[in-house]
């Protein structure tokens, strides 16, 4: 299984070593819940304990099931490294969580996305200190060059080799490619679904004014194709704008993020808001990226009435935009029931927010099972099968988008306006 | 039955149907494993058998269905199961037909394995069991009018256990159906509602023979009852509503096959078939342990190994059942079945190995009363079945559904970690109430670590199964192990659950 020309190699042996891999990886992830749960005071009997629970939505996460054990990831290792990083930050030990969380961007260049949290944090907490009185930050030189030291070393440690051959530039162009269009093939529920709808809407209505629209062919985008497409009416988008509009996004947390000193859960909001960011108006991209801002914002909602809410929310809400990716006629009661028990169990097991949930909210979630069996079969026993094959997709990407786009704003007033200050972190 | 017993659960407690729901994620898991017989012409194996019957029921008149003709080869998997899954299999097969005829065209069909078909097997067991065997385990769980907690556990039990999830869906048999409707009767007589168990004992019974093994428990636990009501007509009256509610039963599922004798002596010779010897595989009952030192077969002719079985069975019935008889509360009810379907199990004629599972489902309906003991037999008795298995090529479907299981179960009760506190009290312990675990016993001090070395001798065998090919004089060595080990291990639970039941044990030794 291991030579080089043999694509798609896939004897029963080989798939089966793979996936015990991915299962002894999420091993990881059970050390990172481990320390993040230690840091949720609990009580009650062994299964309502804070670690069984965070185990049960990570290690059980019907999102994780699907990527990395069906459709063949190791999401579950890097979140673990995630949680490990974050673990150790709360407890007031930067230069461990920066090591973990450098460690973690040399295996996926993904948490890019939450740098700058990482960056502000640090900077505020460990560079710099304010003194009371005044506002002007002072550097800490000693501490810079030791954190300097840290993540210089990993980078170098894992470019070393690639720097010493050459390969540095086709590292770069198969890290960052921009060729492949604004959206994936299956459009990931962000903000540039409904940008380009917009433009299909428009589209329409101007052949339907008589206006003709060129570059506009019949199925550019839906196709299923990935390719570099404009957009016919509304201005193109470039990887450019895509970037400064995700870091325009990420402004407010990251300031609300420095003016929390030493919060591990203002950190962990910033985190969460990172991702959610860049998920939402970023270049191309994939439709697994949300658990990265799902996963992490579980340990959250176990301390937490209204994040917990949240959590349902946008969990659910990924889960059946995951759906898709097990596409197989086997695979469809997976989806389900995996998506469903997971809500049923958040629902159960998380803490309770102040006062029902809104006819809204609970409007969406059985909305959302609907789009689930909708896609599962519904589209099919309607015998729309043939004319419109791209629909269920659409429909998932459009009502799941609806639900992220509304979790993000939510967490952004919740977290501008309605959180307390939480635990202090003890600053060495 | 189903949208009751949802309404029920919804307002009692949403945990019932987060278990009900991984219960329904497992068995999809498992079917997606190999079934019986799956690419092994020209018999194949029981998932052949289940299909072949869709096929039969679906095209040839009723009158030929258990009869020998030149549509319907009796020796190509013939029906030998009563009335009522030949009605199941006809209602497949009208199902079958409308989403593709292919899969039970006369003949054509035989051996038929696309994944297109595959995908609608499967789906008929994960229906059934959806329509009977869930909602039959809810209806128990919270017949048995305990703690949530307790119904919560029995619930997960019942619906985790991994024998019937590899043998239903793995091997591929219809067992939920028969077992679900037997668990329903059980369920009803806790709940006072004695005709409507017999009732649905009686379709359990005429679903598979193979529910004799409880008939004994059942008769005698209502018979009990109606000698101790309080006046002799009500006696009489209750005993008429019971008879009249099984012959009802009997006879509306009959009715086809009763319009011509010659229908009804057919079905009988397919469902008692005395020509097939003392066992087949191996077995983990007495006689094919006795067999390996003292060849049964060979000394004996059929007929005196047939008295002697029926000799033994009925002398190791007669305890349990009297005791019953004599005292008919529902929980003595549960051990007569339990016991009874052991006895059968190690001394009656003709006995599969998953047979193992009529005696399974009792000892899991037992749990709350017994949890180690219970966890043990649950898991000796699917590991019993490990050559059926491995033949099958389900090994990991088996570890991966038992190591949950033990796991669940565990976390779920502690059950495992009564032995540790109990030698370690100093040990911080995990269940800080007791949401219906057991407390520290001092039996438990030998028994979870003689679980271990139990388990750990399975999994050895397993091991050495697949990987060690057997010395050219034993070929058969590792089943015969495998069954030896188990039936020693059966041996032990069928006197340990008959000193129970006798109340030998004082208050301590009773929580195992």
């Amino acid at each position: 299984m291991l030579e080089v020309q043999n694509l798609n190699y896939a004897s029963p042996a080989t798939i089966l070593f793979q996936r015990l891999t991915v299962i002894a990886s999420d091993f990881v992830l059970l050390v990172g819940v481990k320390k993040c749960a230690d840091t949720v005071p609990g009580q009650g009997t062994y299964l309502t304990s804070p670690r069984v629970r965070l185990a049960a939505l990570t290690l059980g996460s019907a999102g994780l099931i699907m990527v990395d054990h069906i459709h063949f990831q190791y999401n579950g290792l890097l979140i673990g490294l995630l949680l490990i990083s974050y673990a150790h930050m709360t407890q007031g030990r930067f230069l461990k969580s920066a090591f973990f969380f450098t460690v973690l961007l040399n295996m996926k260049h993904i948490f890019l996305y939450l740098a700058p949290a990482y960056f502000v944090f640090l900077l505020r907490n460990y560079c710099v200190t304010i003194p009371a009185g005044g506002w002007l930050p002072r550097p800490q030189l000693a501490n810079t060059a030791k954190l300097g030291l840290v993540v210089l070393g990993v980078f170098g440690l894992s470019l070393a080799p690639f720097v010493a051959l050459g390969q540095l530039p086709q590292l770069v162009s198969r890290l960052f490619p921009f060729k492949r269009g604004l959206c994936h093939a299956y459009w990931a529920p962000n903000i540039w679904v409904f940008y380009n709808l917009a433009d299909k809407l428009a589209v329409f209505g101007a052949r339907q004014l008589g206006v003709s629209v060129p570059g506009s062919s019949a199925a550019s985008m839906t196709g299923g194709l990935v390719q570099d497409v404009e957009h016919a009416l509304l201005p193109a988008v470039r990887p450019a704008a895509t970037f400064a509009l995700s870091a325009a996004a990420m402004l407010p947390a990251l300031v609300t993020l420095w003016r929390r000193p030493a919060d591990a859960a203002a950190f962990l909001r910033a985190l969460v808001q990172c991702a959610l960011c860049s998920f939402l108006l970023g270049w191309h991209v994939h439709e697994k990226a949300v658990l990265l801002a799902v996963v992490p914002l579980a340990v959250l909602a176990l301390r937490s009435g209204p994040e917990a809410r949240l959590y349902l929310l946008l969990s659910a809400a990924a889960h059946v935009s995951l759906g898709p990716l097990l596409f197989a006629g086997r695979e469809a009661p997976a989806r389900l029931l995996l998506a469903g028990l997971h809500a049923g169990y958040a629902a159960q097991a998380l803490p309770a927010a102040a006062g029902p949930p809104s006819r809204a909210y609970t409007g969406y979630l059985a909305g959302l099972a609907a789009v689930a069996v909708y896609d599962v079969i519904g589209h099919r026993a309607l015998g729309l099968d043939g004319r419109w094959p791209f629909l269920p997709l659409l429909v998932t990407s459009l009502y799941c988008a609806v639900g992220v786009v509304y979790c993000w704003l939510a967490l952004y007033w919740h977290m501008l306006f309605r959180v307390e200050g939480g635990q202090k972190i003890k600053v060495r | 039955m189903v949208i009751i017993a949802v309404q029920r659960a919804l307002k009692m407690d949403s945990r019932y149907l987060l278990v009900l729901g991984l219960g329904l994620l497992l068995r999809w898991a498992v079917s997606l494993h190999p079934h019986s017989g799956q690419r092994k012409p020209p018999m194949f194996g029981d998932y052949e058998a289940q299909r072949h019957w869709m096929e039969v029921t679906h095209n040839l008149p009723l009158a030929d269905w258990y009869r020998n003709t030149t549509d319907n080869d009796l020796l190509y998997w013939g029906l030998d199961y009563p009335p009522l899954t030949a009605y199941h299999s006809y209602l497949c097969g009208a199902v079958a037909a409308r989403v593709d005829p292919s899969f039970v065209a006369l003949h054509a069909s035989r051996g038929l394995e696309t994944p297109e078909h595959r995908l609608f097997m499967r789906a008929t067991v994960l229906v059934a069991d959806l329509l009977v065997f869930l909602p039959a385990a809810l209806w128990f769980a919270v017949a048995l009018r305990r703690s949530r907690a307790v119904t919560l556990t029995v619930l997960a039990v019942l619906v985790l256990y991994p024998g019937l999830l590899l043998i239903d869906h793995g091997h591929f048999q219809y067992n939920g159906v028969s077992l679900g409707l037997m668990v329903a009767a059980a369920a009803a007589l806790l709940g006072r509602r004695d005709a409507t168990g017999a009732a649905l004992f009686s379709l359990a019974l005429n679903y598979k023979q193979m529910e004799l093994y409880h008939a004994l428990p059942f008769f005698c636990y209502l018979l009990g009852t109606c000698l101790r009501q309080r006046t002799w007509a009500a006696s009489v009256g209750k005993l008429a509503k019971i008879g009249a509610a099984t012959v009802l039963t009997f006879g509306l599922v009959w009715l086809p096959f009763l319009v011509d004798a010659q229908r009804a002596v057919e079905v009988g010779a397919r469902l008692f078939p005395f020509n097939r010897g003392l066992f087949e595989d191996k077995v983990a009952n007495f006689w094919c342990s006795l067999s390996v030192v003292y060849k049964v077969k060979q000394l004996h002719s059929v007929a005196a190994i047939a008295s002697m079985c029926l000799s033994t069975t009925a002398l190791f019935l007669l305890p349990t059942n009297l005791l019953l008889l004599a005292d008919p509360t529902p929980h003595n009810l549960l051990l007569s079945l339990l016991n009874s379907a052991l006895t059968f199990f190690l001394f009656s004629f003709q006995v599969h190995e998953k047979s193992i599972l009529l005696a399974a489902l009792p000892a899991a309906m037992l749990f709350p009363d017994y949890p180690l003991s219970s966890l043990w037999f649950l898991l000796a008795s699917t590991l019993s079945m490990l050559p059926l298995l491995l033949k099958d090529d389900l090994l990991l479907a088996t570890v991966a559904t038992t190591v949950f299981f033990t796991v669940a179960v565990n976390m779920a009760t502690g059950v495992l970690d009564a032995g540790r506190r109990a030698a370690a009290p100093k040990q911080r312990s995990r269940l800080t109430t007791t949401s219906g675990g057991p407390p520290a016993d001092p039996c438990s001090r030998w028994a979870v670590p003689a679980l271990y070395l139990s388990l750990t001798g399975y999994a050895v065998l397993a091991l050495t199964s697949v990987t060690v090919s057997p010395p050219e004089r034993y070929p058969d060595l590792w089943p015969v192990l495998v069954s030896l080990y188990s039936f020693a291990h059966f041996a032990g639970f069928f006197l340990y659950y008959h000193l129970i039941q006798f109340q030998f044990f004082d208050e301590k030794f009773k929580v195992c």
